[in-house]
Order: C-alpha cells, then sequence, then structure tokens
C-alpha cells in the first residue's frame, strides 16, 4: 500500500472515529455508576441531531461570533491531518510540524475565547479568561516536553518524536526507540544505559503529556464536561450561547481534539510492530484504552479545586522540564554525552 | 541607487518643511506633509526593493572630518535593505493614516511641524542603517531621538505628555552615552593617518575589537542600543512615551523606530566576528525575560496603548531569543542553527514592524472613536468599526504567533533553531535551546491571553459606556492602511516559503557563514515552509467551506435574534433584552487570575470597599500595576543622584562675576595641564 494512500486512510478514520473516543469515556463512567450508559456512537448523533436544527443568535454578538465554530473545527481538522497515529507519515508532515500542531490548538483556542467574549455574557467571559489562564500554563508544558523528546529521538518532526516506545522490529530483538545513533557506534557501548535515560525522559514527557490531555480536554480534574453551571466551569460555559449547527461544529471539534492529544500519547508509548496493519491495531487499542483511562479517572476522582489546577499544569511543566534535563545528559539521539558531548 | 535612496530620504525631510512653511494654509500645510511624506517614502521603498533584488553593494564616501574620525560614508548591504523595507514601507502607512487621524483627532491644529519632524525621524532612521562611520551614525541617531521626542509632545499642553517625553528623553541620550563610549573602543585614531580620500578611523571598515576590548563592546552595545529597542530592564520609556504620542507615531516609534536599536546590535555583531559563547547565552537570557516580563506587564495593564507599548517590549524578547540562539549556534559551529536563529530572529523584526504599526493604528482608530484608551470603558466596536476590528483581530492573532500569519513563520523559524540545537548540539547548546523552546512557549500562551482580551475587551460584547455605543467606523484614510498592512501580515504568512529565500542569504551575512551554508538552511526549512503555507490555504478553504456548509443548511430554516442567555442571571438592560454591559467581564477580571498567579514580579496595587452591609448600595474596585524596574530601580536610583548633585548647589548661586572666575579658572587649569 503506498505511503499515500496510508495517509488519506489515516487521516479519514481519524475523522470517522474521533466521537466513538467520546462515547468510549461516557461507557466507562456510566460501567463506574452502574448505568447502562448511552451507545458508542452518541456523539456522532448528537451531531447529527445540533446540524438539522434551526438557529438563534444573540443580538449582541457579530461577525467574530460566527467566525468562532468555523476557524475552530478547521485548525482541529488540520491538526488531525497532521497526527501520524499509525505510524505513517501524515501528507502534511515536515521538520518542526510539531509547533504547526500546537499553533493550530492555539489558534483554535483564541477563536473560541474571542467568540465567548462576542456575546457580553459574564459567564462566557468567566470561562474565556479561565481557559486562557490553563492554557498558558499547558503550552510551555507540552513544548518543553517536546523539546526533551526531540533531543532523545534526534528529531523534529511529529512522526519522529512520536515514533513509539518500543521497537519489536528492532535487531536483537524488543528495545526503546532513541534515534539511529543509539543502535551503532558509540551509542551501543552504552545501548543499556541511553535506553535507561530515553525510557526515563519519555515516562515524564508521557506523564506531562497526559495532563495537558485532560487539561486540553476539559476533563477532571481541571474542568467537568458535565457541567457548565458550577463555579469551576471552563469549556462548556464558553459555549453556552452556541446553537444548532454552531454546536454541531464545535462538539464535532472537541472530539477531533480529544484524538489528537490522545494521539499523542499513544504514539509516544504504544510499541511499534513492523507491520502497518498492526501498528493500525495497537493504536486503536491505544487509544481506546487512554479513553478509557479518562473514563476511571473522571470516575474515581473530584475535580480539583480551581485555585489547584495550575499547581497541576506547573507539575506537567516541572516533569517535562525535568525530563529535559535528564535528555541533555542523554545527550543527542540517546547517546550517552558525558563523554561526546561537553563543552567543545 | 544609494544615490536614489539618499535622495529619496532628502525629500521626504524637505516635504516636512514644506509642510512647515506652508503653515498659513492649514489644509494646504496638512495635505503636502502627509501626501508628500507618504509619496517620498514610496519611493525610497521602490529604491530599496530593486537595490535588493539587483544585488546592490554601492557606497558613497565624502571626506568631513578626519581629526574626530568622521567622514560622510554610506553603504548599502542586504542588511540595511532589509532594514529599510518597514522604514520606507510603513513610514508611508503611518503618514496617511496619520493624515486622517490629525484632522480628526486634533481638528483646527496647526501639524506643519509635526510633519517636518515626522520627516526627520524618517530620513534618519534612513540614514542610521546606511551610515558607515562612527560619527555620521551618531548624529543620524541623535536627529531621530530628538525629532522622535518632538513627535511624542505633541500634545505638550498637557503635563503627563511633557513627563512621558522627558522619560524618553533621558532615556535615549543615556543611550547614546554608551553608544558615544561603544564606538571609543573600536576605533583606533591615528591608524587612518587623517588625510582626505583615505578612510576615516570611525569608519565601520575600520572599526574592530578583540578579546576583552570586544566583550566590552559587545556589553556597551547592549545596553545602548538595547534602551532604545527596549530590553529589560531599560524599557521603562516605552511604556510612557508610546501612549502619550499620537497613534500614528506611537506605530512607526514603536513598529520601526525601536528596530533601529536592533539594527545597531547585530551591525556590531558583524564587525566583532565570532562570539563567545557567553554572549549568546546573555542575548537569550535577555530575550527570556524581557520576552516573558513585558508580556506579563502587558496583561496587567488597562490602557490599550500601554498595554501595546510593553508588548513590543515582549517581541523585542522573541528577537533576541532569536538572536542569541543564532549566535550560539555560531559559536558552537553549527551553521543550521545560527541561520534559524538569525534568520528567524531578523524576519520577526519585520513581522513585528507590521502587526505593531497595525494594532498602535487600530487601537488609535478604536480609542479615537470611542474617546478613550481605557479597554474596561469600550466594548462592542466590533460591530461599529467591522473594518477596523477586522485589522485588529488579524494583528492580535499574528502577534500571538498564530498560524497562518506571519508572526507564527518567524517564531516557528526560531523554534527550528531551538529544536535542532536540542535535537543535535552539545549539552550546553541544547541547554540554552530548552530556554529559548520554553520562554517561547510561555511567551505565546501568554500573548494568546493578552491578545484575546485586548481584542474582546475592547471590541467585543456590549459597549461600556455611551461613547463607544456611539463610535463610528473611522474614515477610508485610517481604515485603508489598517487593512494594507493587515493583508501584508497575511501575506507573508500565507508565502514564508518565499521569506525564508529571502532570509536565508541575510542570515548568512549576519551570521559570518558561507552563503552556500544558506542553502542548508533552506532546504531545513524551505520544505517545512511550503507546508505551513499549504496548511494555511488548507484552513482558510477549510473555514469557508464549513461556514457555506452552515449557510447552506441554514438558509432554509430560521435563524432569529434574541438576548445572550445568561443562565436566567440577566439585568435586562434599558431595552430589556441584552445582558447589562456594566456585568460583563473586564480586563482587570479577564487577566486576574494570571495577574495574581505571577503577582511576584507585577506586584499589583488593588484597593476595594469591603462590603459591611447586607444589601451594599456602592462598592469600589481599583487595581493598577506600576512598572517593576521604573518604580524600584531607576527612580531610587535617579532620586539618590539628584540628592548627591543637589550638594553641589552652592556652586550655582547666580552671580555672573563668579561664573566668569570659573570659566577663567578652567582655563588656565587646561593651559598648565597642557604646558606642564
Amino acid at each position: 500500500m503506498s505511503e499515500t494512500l496510508r495517509a488519506v486512510i489515516q487521516l479519514l478514520a481519524a475523522l470517522l472515529l474521533a466521537p466513538v473516543l467520546l462515547g468510549i469515556v461516557n461507557r466507562v463512567k456510566a460501567v463506574f455508576a452502574g448505568r447502562r450508559g448511552s451507545p458508542l456512537l452518541q456523539a456522532w448523533y448528537d451531531v447529527a441531531k445540533l446540524l438539522g436544527k434551526s438557529a438563534v443568535y444573540s443580538r449582541t454578538t457579530g461577525w467574530v461570533f460566527k467566525a468562532g465554530p468555523v476557524v475552530g473545527l478547521s485548525a482541529m481538522i488540520l491538526c488531525v491531518a497532521l497526527l501520524p497515529w499509525t505510524g505513517a507519515p501524515t501528507l502534511l508532515a515536515f521538520d518542526g510540524d510539531l509547533v504547526l500542531l500546537v499553533g493550530l490548538l492555539a489558534l483554535a483556542r483564541f477563536v473560541t475565547i474571542a467568540a465567548a467574549l462576542d456575546t457580553g455574557s459574564a459567564f462566557e467571559g468567566m470561562g474565556a479568561s479561565r481557559e486562557a489562564w490553563f492554557s498558558s500554563l499547558g503550552e510551555p508544558a507540552l513544548l518543553v516536553g517536546l523539546a526533551s523528546l526531540a533531543r532523545i529521538r534526534g528529531s523534529l518532526s511529529i512522526a519522529g518524536v512520536f515514533a513509539g516506545s518500543v521497537d519489536l522490529a528492532a535487531p536483537g530483538g524488543a528495545r526503546f526507540v532513541s534515534g539511529p545513533a543509539a543502535f551503532g557506534g558509540a551509542g551501543a557501548v552504552f545501548g543499556g544505559a541511553s535506553s535507561a535515560f530515553s525510557g526515563a525522559v519519555m515516562i515524564l514527557a508521557a506523564v506531562a503529556l497526559f495532563i495537558v490531555f485532560l487539561a486540553e480536554n476539559a476533563r477532571i480534574p481541571v474542568d467537568d464536561p458535565a457541567t457548565h453551571l458550577e463555579l469551576t466551569m471552563i469549556h462548556e460555559v464558553m459555549v453556552l450561547d452556541h446553537g444548532g449547527v454552531d454546536l454541531a461544529y464545535i462538539q464535532y471539534g472537541a472530539s477531533l481534539k480529544l484524538w489528537v492529544l490522545g494521539g499523542l500519547v499513544v504514539s509516544l508509548l504504544a510499541p511499534r510492530t513492523g507491520s502497518w496493519y498492526l501498528d493500525v491495531a495497537v493504536s486503536l487499542a491505544g487509544l481506546a484504552v487512554v479513553a478509557a483511562a479518562t473514563g476511571v479517572v473522571e470516575s474515581i476522582m473530584a475535580r480539583l479545586r480551581l485555585v489547584r489546577v495550575p499547581q497541576l499544569l506547573v507539575a506537567a511543566l516541572a516533569m517535562s522540564a525535568l525530563g529535559l534535563c535528564l535528555a541533555l545528559v542523554g545527550g543527542p539521539g540517546g547517546q550517552l554525552a558525558l563523554t561526546a558531548g561537553g563543552t567543545p | 541607487m544609494i544615490a536614489v535612496l539618499l535622495g529619496t530620504a532628502a525629500l521626504v525631510v524637505l516635504f516636512g518643511l514644506a509642510s512647515l512653511l506652508l503653515a498659513r494654509a492649514p489644509g494646504v500645510s496638512h495635505a503636502v506633509g502627509s501626501v508628500g511624506i507618504a509619496a517620498a517614502s514610496l519611493a525610497g521603498l521602490a529604491a530599496t526593493i530593486s537595490a535588493l533584488v539587483l544585488g546592490d553593494a554601492s557606497s558613497i564616501t565624502l571626506p568631513w572630518n578626519p581629526v574626530i574620525g568622521a567622514s560622510f560614508s554610506i553603504g548599502f548591504d542586504p542588511l540595511t535593505g532589509f532594514f529599510l523595507l518597514p522604514i520606507f514601507g510603513l513610514s508611508a502607512v503611518c503618514a496617511v493614516f496619520g493624515a486622517g487621524y490629525l484632522s480628526h483627532g486634533y481638528p483646527g491644529r496647526g501639524t506643519g511641524a509635526h510633519w517636518l519632524f515626522y520627516g526627520l525621524l524618517v530620513s534618519s532612521m534612513a540614514l542610521v542603517v546606511l551610515a558607515r562611520n562612527g560619527v555620521l551614525f551618531l548624529v543620524a541617531w541623535e536627529v531621530m531621538s530628538l525629532s522622535s521626542w518632538q513627535l511624542v509632545t505633541f500634545e505638550h499642553e498637557r503635563e503627563e505628555t511633557r513627563a512621558a517625553g522627558l522619560t524618553y528623553l533621558v532615556a535615549t541620550q543615556i543611550g547614546t552615552a554608551f553608544l558615544l563610549v561603544m564606538f571609543l573602543f573600536m576605533g583606533a585614531p591615528g591608524a587612518a593617518g587623517g588625510t582626505a580620500g583615505e578612510a576615516a578611523f570611525l569608519d565601520f571598515s575600520m572599526l574592530s575589537a578583540a578579546g576583552p576590548a570586544a566583550s566590552a563592546v559587545f556589553l556597551l552595545a547592549l545596553i545602548g542600543f538595547g534602551t532604545k529597542a527596549g530590553i529589560v530592564p531599560l524599557h521603562v520609556w516605552l511604556p510612557e512615551a508610546h501612549p502619550a504620542a499620537p497613534s500614528h507615531v506611537s506605530a512607526l516609534m514603536s513598529g520601526v523606530m525601536i528596530k533601529t536599536g536592533i539594527y545597531g546590535i547585530v551591525r556590531v555583531l558583524m564587525i566583532l566576528g565570532s562570539p563567545p559563547p557567553w554572549w549568546g547565552w546573555t542575548l537569550v537570557l535577555i530575550g527570556a525575560v524581557s520576552g516573558v516580563m513585558g508580556v506579563l506587564f502587558a496583561l496587567a495593564q488597562h490602557d490599550i496603548k500601554r498595554l501595546l507599548a510593553y508588548h513590543s517590549v515582549e517581541n523585542i524578547g522573541i528577537i533576541c531569543l532569536g538572536l542569541g540562539i543564532g549566535l550560539l549556534g555560531r559559536s558552537y559551529g553549527s551553521p543550521t542553527v545560527a541561520l534559524l536563529g538569525f534568520a528567524g530572529g531578523l524576519l520577526h523584526v519585520l513581522n513585528h514592524a507590521l502587526f505593531k504599526s497595525l494594532l498602535f493604528m487600530g487601537a488609535g482608530a478604536a480609542s479615537h472613536a470611542a474617546g478613550t484608551r481605557e479597554m474596561d470603558r469600550l466594548g462592542g466596536l466590533a460591530r461599529r468599526m467591522p473594518l477596523t476590528a477586522l485589522g485588529f483581530v488579524i494583528g492580535a492573532a499574528a502577534i500571538s504567533g498564530l498560524p497562518p500569519l506571519n508572526g507564527f513563520v518567524s517564531e516557528l523559524l526560531v523554534f527550528l533553531g531551538a529544536y535542532h540545537a536540542a535535537a543535535t548540539g552539545a549539552a550546553a547548546q541544547a541547554a540554552a535551546a530548552g530556554v529559548v523552546a520554553a520562554a517561547l512557549a510561555l511567551i505565546g500562551g501568554l500573548a494568546v491571553a493578552c491578545f484575546t482580551k485586548a481584542f474582546g475587551i475592547s471590541f467585543l460584547g456590549e459597549p461600556r459606556t455611551p461613547a463607544a455605543a456611539a463610535a463610528k467606523e473611522a474614515g477610508a484614510s485610517m481604515t485603508v492602511p489598517v487593512l494594507l498592512v493587515a493583508a501584508a501580515c497575511a501575506a507573508i504568512g500565507l508565502l514564508g516559503f518565499l521569506a525564508i529565500d529571502l532570509m536565508a542569504p541575510l542570515a548568512a551575512a549576519v551570521s559570518g557563514t558561507a552563503v552556500t551554508d544558506a542553502a542548508a538552511v533552506i532546504a531545513q526549512a524551505g520544505p517545512g515552509l511550503l507546508k505551513v503555507a499549504a496548511a494555511g490555504a488548507i484552513l482558510v478553504v477549510l473555514a469557508a467551506g464549513l461556514a457555506a456548509v452552515r449557510a447552506l443548511l441554514l438558509s432554509r430554516r430560521s435563524v432569529r435574534r434574541a438576548g445572550t442567555w445568561d443562565c436566567g442571571y440577566a439585568l435586562p438592560d434599558a431595552r430589556m433584552q441584552n445582558p447589562p454591559p456594566a456585568a460583563q467581564y473586564t480586563s482587570s477580571s479577564f487577566a486576574q487570575p494570571l495577574i495574581s498567579m505571577f503577582r511576584f514580579p507585577l506586584a499589583t496595587h488593588r484597593r476595594w470597599s469591603p462590603i459591611r452591609e447586607r444589601f451594599p448600595a456602592e462598592a469600589e474596585f481599583e487595581s493598577h500595576t506600576p512598572d517593576l524596574f521604573a518604580q524600584g530601580v531607576f527612580r531610587p536610583a535617579f532620586a539618590g543622584i539628584g540628592g548627591l548633585l543637589s550638594r553641589l548647589r552652592w556652586l550655582q548661586h547666580g552671580r555672573l562675576q563668579l561664573y566668569v572666575l570659573y570659566v577663567a579658572a578652567t582655563l588656565l587649569v587646561l593651559l598648565v595641564w597642557k604646558l606642564s
């Protein structure tokens, strides 16, 4: 199968399957609560229902409000197009595409906040303010984590950085993926040590990424997607005034965002088997596990008090920074740099 | 071609002078000043572009005063040409905007002197980047500082404007003092022999420094040029001067003039040659501190032009991060990192010039229409001034570094430099890259918060005052410049792959690497920027498609207007329909969580009246964020200096005879010293 075809299948599958993740999250929550729960495709049913509705717009709002859902969903679709969740390179892949991904997430946030402020409602202003607050802490955690991964993987692209954790097809059996340098030359001597370094950096980055995943997707313990009238409301209250087609765009965009950030976590941790079909199956299973984990977290944890949320995000940033420090000692491409890369 | 550039620069001044001479006929004077300066600047822009395309490298040298090392020596190279682009281009745009702004904002007021100083500012900025002699450079630098000081104090009848002007004047003079010493460090008097026709000893080609002297020169340049550029803690004049000046002057100064400080740093780095690593580290740390502090202080402001002024500090920080990672790439011998860092930092100079002048013009039009710069008294302007709002939101998204606009392209290049250093460099270089990545990410996140606040509170929601409710769209002379610059922001964002072709040779020249290595950076970043452009185009198409789908779906259904759903809590307004304007989130409440989180550097003063009764009739809240460095460093320092100098006041008693005696005694001492 050609690379292009794989990339197209990867993109279309993601666009179709993303709402199912929400279904899995809700199903797990229902099981914990002793309910039967809604169908796995409920998010798709909701979108279809909303697309059939007529519209009511606030007199206060203008073109900014109408641009919000449209630009936000477009940015999310592009994010999905940038995500090589099956391991196949995407059509838009390039060295540095991870910065574009983060930029597109920021663009979606910008237009959502602007649309919320356009309503003139104090509720939506509150949500907008909190969204800006939390995401300004989540973004450094994400980008510093990416810098540490860029160092151990010796790569600047999402495909290179998120190339899975364990390469089962590698010569000599399973080992951590840590850039080409680890497989030969000086790296081979320190193979065990560098793998340990890479593994530690990867675990730190994965934890930071999972926290960012929860925060960006407005999940517990940061936000509660089930409510918009509590004093911790963030994301749900920002879209309070949207309805009909606009709300359908926003909800579909939210499920895409869940897919994108969840896909990053999975791509980082899932083993690569060498066969694309197996990789697809592994990645899908991994995404289901991440969604289930989200459901478990939501079922067994209470939402954090609002003032505690930044501490969680700063903890994520600290873990990313610690990972970067380890990666600095670990050297480029996972080589132990204590001898190789001191001061020139 | 360089003669043409010099000619257009002179023409700009001549139109300003003509405007002053025609002051008897205010209408004619205003038209001659604005249109003439705009046309002459456009001619200068055309000459710059053709010189850049032709690869012009000509120079002119005329003898001046060899004893003090002066010659009238000017030259053109890619760096000069690159800085001339915003100087001429934005001067033209701001002059057109200023024509409308001044005639609406200050009716009946003579503008002849204003246009003369505007012309002087434009041509002195051009001369600063053209100059190839230290004395000529300093003269042009001083004319630039003094003419911009005159422009800042346009509303000189206001006390706070005069105070802001004085702060600016003192800051810029202190900066110049450091530059004077810097040139003396680099020039070697006597080396040139002093004969006419030979190079004078302060010609740039004669300047050099090595070892500790080079480091001293670097630090002097950093302080002297950094004061103009506005790096923390030398930025204190920016938030004073920019709000005081008319908006098109703020746009020109904040967008273009402070960049001459960056030009100076880059030019000195080119003269000094290969840098030790700590220079790059210094720039990275200065950039990180300036960037983060700038955006934090911006977030705490209520005055929209003060907010924008602090954002200039932030963007100078981003530029320094790019230059710093570039210098480190050069120190550690990785040309790709050097080229990416310099290309990103320098491209951000052009980008910031565009979106900052765009934002100042948009904010000027908005505050002019609503009669106040306080964001908490604006609101709802997007429906009343749609074109200005469109321009402002494009500028806001661009300055936040969002794709597909120009701010993203330059920040992406800096990020690529940092990630490249992180992925391949030695530990020390990768550590700096980590600092750059973390600082850029934090700046980016906070900038989104800051500009959703600036745009959202000022332009969206319900108007908070009757004046804001009565605002009207600005005239064509104000909206056309705004939209033109907005289009330039979008163009550079979508055509970033062309920008890298332009930047790579320039970055190669600046970083001292071979031009063939520039191919490396194009190979590194070019395909990626092509993909970024593709992503931008796809984004536009997708958004248009989704909007069309929505319009199609809604075309046969009812689309009603109603009041904002406020969860049943809404107090009706006078028309019993809309959310109450006073209950909206304000700029202070929007930023409050971040402000209180970063209360350590910000030290916001808050004052409120506690609620004592069950049904309080009224309440008060006031918050104010003074500049940490102005209040904590410079005010005590200047008070101390003033106290020391006042001890000498007994020398100054007003008796003329004794003053003459001082002069005579000084002459005698000098004579004895010289003879002995």
